[in-house]
């Protein structure tokens, strides 16, 4: 009877307030041993494969990595350039603009949680600097956000889980609203949109920095469908996710840093503490 | 009790936590037989005055914690099964094989109520039908892990 009444007090705090996230944090760190066996098949395996890897096999890899380097550098000297005349003409404007971000790369651990929610484990924690609330993004777009940290791991909560919600904004048409999660690995939906809005399918849609957990401008979702019923205040409208939220195993945790007009001086204080992981972390310029 | 039966003991529930974290295949995952309840059920069966309802609160956090479910959620259904356990567990003994599978379908088919009904008050969306195949699968492993555990608490004297 105690210890049922005693989970029920523990749901109700875990679920309303945020109490108990020191005890969850402390539990979660002395569980991290499990996670670290239960990752290690994997790990092994991988390094394995490294390990035995054929000197043809490396060359090829690395000439194709080599021609990859050469196409994305010809491309960010177009960026660079844009980048240069939006600074300037944000200045024209007296407009505030991002200075940059930081960003460190973390791998997913091979860990299942429970089925029936959208999180992942990542192998970056509070040694690194990482934060509850911090953004999550892969190669392509936004990902999710962290929401707990142990020193060594934290865990993300995917942005299509259904208890989270996430800022957007349609490029197209720059019109903002909220996507939430719908449960399944390859869908959101926009619920607050009014039925004569103006959405598309095949719209880009791109984080809106409100709400200041995620850094403004980046991929989130591709709109798959607008459903428009007539007797329907609202649109339903689904989108599916442009990060590849069941397949990366890289990811990237971002420190967004955002200042006024006068960025020259601010860049470097703006910037949050090194840690030892800096040899990882780039800065990245985005406008 | 020996500390050395605690330590067997703790290696066991350790296991447990571990196949319930082990990445499987993509469509493997809802289907992840209950390996930390049906481990529970076995020791709350051979050793009552030992393991117990606080045991299967404990365990509950951990599970809680590792999964990443809700603080409580596992907590709760565990410790009801484990209660329900230590309560029937002079009838549960001298049953044959598959009436005592029967019998843990039933304290599975608990736990897994619990949880479902946490996940609807916390409005999180209800898993499918397939949800309801797990305890069936947990109940056709129990004659395996009853056979195994039994040989385990045998072989190093747990009491």
């Amino acid at each position: 009877m105690l210890a049922v009444a005693l989970s029920l007090v523990l749901m109700v705090l875990d679920h309303r307030f945020a109490h108990l996230q020191q005890l969850r944090n402390t539990l979660a760190f002395l569980t991290y041993p499990l996670h670290l066996m239960a990752d290690l098949p994997v790990t092994t395996g991988r390094w394995l494969t490294k390990a035995t890897a054929t000197r043809s096999q490396l060359v090829d890899e690395n000439q194709t990595l080599r021609s990859l380097n050469l196409k994305l550098n010809a491309e960010l000297q177009k960026f660079e350039s844009l980048q240069a005349e939006n600074i300037r003409l944000r200045n024209l404007l007296d407009a505030s603009y991002k200075v940059g971000d930081r960003v460190l790369i973390a791998e997913l651990s091979a860990v299942d949680l429970d089925p029936y929610k959208q999180q992942v484990v990542i192998n970056k924690g509070g040694a690194s600097g990482v934060y509850e609330g911090q953004a999550v993004l892969d190669a392509e777009a936004v990902m999710g956000q962290v929401i707990q940290v142990t020193p060594f791991s934290s865990t993300v909560l995917l942005i299509t889980d259904p208890s989270h919600s996430i800022p957007v904004q349609v490029l197209r048409s720059g019109l903002r609203t909220i996507a939430v999660g719908s449960g399944r690995i390859n869908e959101l939906n926009l619920p607050y949109l009014p039925t004569n809005s103006d959405v598309q399918e095949g719209d880009l849609l791109v984080t809106s920095g409100l709400g200041g957990k995620f850094p403004s401008g980046y991929p989130v979702a591709r709109v798959t469908q607008v459903n428009r019923a007539p007797d329907n205040a609202f649109a339903q409208i689904t989108a599916e996710p442009a990060a590849h939220l069941d397949r990366s195993r890289e990811v990237l945790v971002v420190w967004s840093v955002t200042s006024a007009s006068s960025f020259e001086n601010e860049t470097q204080e703006a910037m949050p503490e090194p840690d030892e992981d800096a040899a990882e972390a780039t800065t990245e310029e985005t406008q | 009790m020996s500390s050395r039966s605690v330590w067997i003991m703790a290696i066991v529930f350790m296991l447990a936590l571990l196949l319930m974290i082990l990445p499987m295949p993509e469509w493997a995952r809802p289907f992840r037989p209950q390996w930390v309840t049906l481990t529970l059920i076995y020791w709350c069966i051979a050793l009552p005055h030992r393991v117990g309802v606080g045991t299967g609160f404990s365990l509950g956090i951990l599970l809680d914690v590792l999964t990443g479910t809700l603080l409580g959620q596992h907590a709760l259904g565990l410790s009801v099964v484990a209660f329900l356990s230590v309560q029937l567990h002079a009838r549960i003994r001298v049953f044959p094989f598959w009436q005592q599978a029967l019998a843990v379908l039933v304290l599975l088919v608990v736990e897994h109520l619990f949880a479902l009904w946490v996940m609807g008050a916390i409005g999180q969306t209800p898993p499918g039908l397939t949800y309801w195949l797990v305890p069936l699968i947990g109940a056709v492993l129990w004659p395996w892990i009853f056979v195994t555990l039994r040989d385990v608490r045998r072989r190093f004297k747990v009491t």
